[in-house]
């Protein structure tokens, strides 16, 4: 399968990367290369396969449980710390309401 | 001996004997730095003054009988690990002021047993290339040359290539390094070194920048499979802050290496024998499993019928995980942000990740999130999860015959900086003997076993059972010791 500039640009707009005009064939052609690669996977017969969940090396690994409860918090400043526009306490970001 | 020359080893025993300081060890560190890194550009940020402050500190603690199982070893810390009030890149223009308040686990584990960080070691942005060129900092070159053509520049592997080319170098004596699809293992062998990528919980990811969570491990590199077992062991370990981390004890991998490989079965996946393989790699190959043979292992031909699948399966995992992860560079949290006069939240999102990330991010993130894409999770995302099963049913049925597989590292030697750089798929295919181990958990370990014809380091392969990392450096040792490997990169501290 091979993917039409619209989709490129679909896809671009989905993982909010902007992509100007100039950059669309090149993007179109290194992807379309790459998912023509990955094709050949469809010739694995996975018919009742269960795929596999998470990097474990140990089928069916269980996942662990901690008491619900809060282990840390109020740290404002260090969490802000890096934070392109602080407003006080809060991460400042565009107008989103009119 | 010039100090830079010790083994991890071999220094923690002179530092026993007091024939050197921390202080003297980390100072001719900072030394070879200052002189090699502006052109190896292996480092990103050295840390000199914190660095002798923490080797001051530790000659302080060993005066008083304190003494951890890293006391007063400079080690590189690649710039992927959070390191608390020193800037975290990634590699990435997107981080490029970042400084974490906490540390990585793996790091403050290290710190905990004494020792020194001398800097952040450069690597492929968010440890996604085969190269090192990706790099924001820019590309790291590798020590070593050709010897009939020394002035073509070569890559030192990727993506953990400054760890590498600072301990080839004589930079540092270790370095933290990251395995997603052969990040440790394929610099290590570019670069004629030793890298351990263990299994998949092993070392805690917590602090660690997220590339694909299901794939990625922390592990270390270094000179020889002893030092590399002596770190291992002082970054593995239990960590309730990563909920895949393994709550197993930790085994002390450094006696391991001297257990001999006698009456061990060793298995030879007849689906590595690739065509158009180069002669000299499949050489090295029957060379090392001679030297086994040598030794009193037995060597046994097995068959994994989907390695064939795994990069395009890691190419469908790791970018689908990628995408997820790196969704949260969004230039309001952390990290830079791009705006124009007028902006709205989207178009500020939009432009902040499309300047802060590179070409081969960008194009991951995009391959990831049409996978995921309503549609056509099915055809990919789960269906490469399902030949990752098949995958990892492929070695569970050899380990019930075998004790450890042995292949090569990679598929060639170092190449040029301006070599394999136009074709993506080309590149990914540095990593067509490393990924399967990845894509099952399993641990693997990149050893030094010989030259090629133009005195380039190769590597060989060692994968292991799961959490049998002993046996993965007791049959490394072995090779090791068979191989003699003694050359030295070009470019070193001290030469």
């Amino acid at each position: 399968m091979s993917l039409d500039t619209a989709t490129i640009r679909r896809i671009a707009s989905l993982a909010r990367i902007r992509l100007d005009d100039s950059e669309v064939e090149q993007a179109q052609a290194e992807i379309n290369g790459i998912l023509g690669w990955i094709e050949q996977l469809q010739e694995v017969d996975t018919d009742g396969v269960e795929p596999m969940a998470g990097g474990s090396p140990v089928a069916q690994a269980k996942a662990r449980l901690r008491p619900d409860a809060v282990t840390d918090g109020g740290q404002a400043d260090a969490i802000l710390a890096n934070a392109p526009d602080r407003q006080g306490e809060y991460f400042g970001v565009p107008k989103v309401v009119e | 001996m010039h100090p830079t020359d010790f083994t991890l080893r071999g220094a923690l025993d002179a530092l026993t004997e007091g024939t050197i300081s921390s202080v003297e060890l980390t100072q001719a560190h900072l030394d070879g730095i200052a002189k090699l890194n502006p052109r190896l550009n292996a480092y990103v940020t050295v840390t000199a003054e914190k660095a002798l402050a923490a080797a001051k500190a530790s000659d302080e603690r060993r005066a008083a009988g304190q003494v951890g199982a890293l006391e007063g070893i400079p080690l590189a810390i690649k710039d992927l690990f959070c390191t608390a009030g020193t800037r975290t890149t990634a590699g990435s223009r997107i981080l490029d002021s970042f400084v974490p308040p906490y540390e990585s686990t793996v790091s403050q584990k290290l710190l905990d047993d004494g020792a020194v960080f001398l800097g952040k070691a450069n690597l492929d942005e968010f440890a996604m290339g085969s190269s090192n060129t990706t790099s924001a900092s820019g590309p790291v070159e590798n020590p070593w040359s050709r010897a009939n053509d020394p002035d073509t520049r070569l890559v030192p592997g990727g993506s953990s290539g400054g760890s590498a080319a600072a301990v080839a170098a004589r930079l540092a004596l270790g370095a933290t390094a990251t395995d997603t699809g052969g990040s440790i293992r394929q610099p290590a062998a570019f670069c004629g070194i030793a890298g351990i990528k263990p299994t998949y919980g092993r070392c805690s990811r917590f602090g660690i920048v997220a590339f694909a969570s299901s794939l990625d491990q922390a592990g270390p590199v270094a000179r020889t499979v002893e030092d590399c077992a002596i770190l291992l062991k002082s970054m593995a370990g239990f960590d309730p802050k990563d909920s895949t981390s393994a709550d197993l004890p930790v085994p002390d991998f450094a006696r391991a290496c001297e257990r001999g490989v006698k009456g061990l079965r060793i298995g030879v996946p007849k689906e590595y024998r690739l065509d158009g393989m180069a002669p000299e790699i499949v050489a090295l190959w029957e060379q090392g499993l001679q030297w086994l043979r040598d030794a009193g292992a037995e060597t046994v031909e097995i068959s994994l019928p989907h390695a064939k699948y795994a990069l395009p399966t890691y190419y469908i995992v790791a970018p689908a995980e990628a995408s997820s992860n790196l969704a949260r560079y969004d230039g309001v949290r952390f990290g830079m942000r791009v705006t124009e006069p007028g902006s709205d939240l989207r178009d500020l999102y939009e432009r902040t990740r499309a300047a802060g990330f590179g070409a081969e991010v960008r194009r991951r993130i995009m391959i990831g999130t049409y996978v995921l894409s309503a549609g056509y999770y099915d055809a990919y995302y789960l269906k490469a999860q399902k030949v990752r099963a098949l995958i990892r049913r492929d070695f569970e049925n050899a380990y019930a015959d075998v004790d450890a597989i042995v292949t090569p590292a990679t598929p060639s030697a170092a190449f040029g900086m301006d070599e394999k750089q136009d074709d993506p798929v080309a590149m990914y295919l540095n990593d067509i003997f490393t990924v399967t181990a990845n894509l099952a958990g399993l641990p693997g370990l990149a050893v030094p076993a010989g030259l090629d014809a133009q005195g380039l380091p190769l590597g060989l392969q060692v994968i292991g059972r799961a959490f049998d990392e002993e046996t993965v450096f007791a049959v490394g040792r072995a090779l090791e010791r068979a191989a003699g490997f003694s050359a030295l990169p070009r470019l070193r501290a001290g030469a």
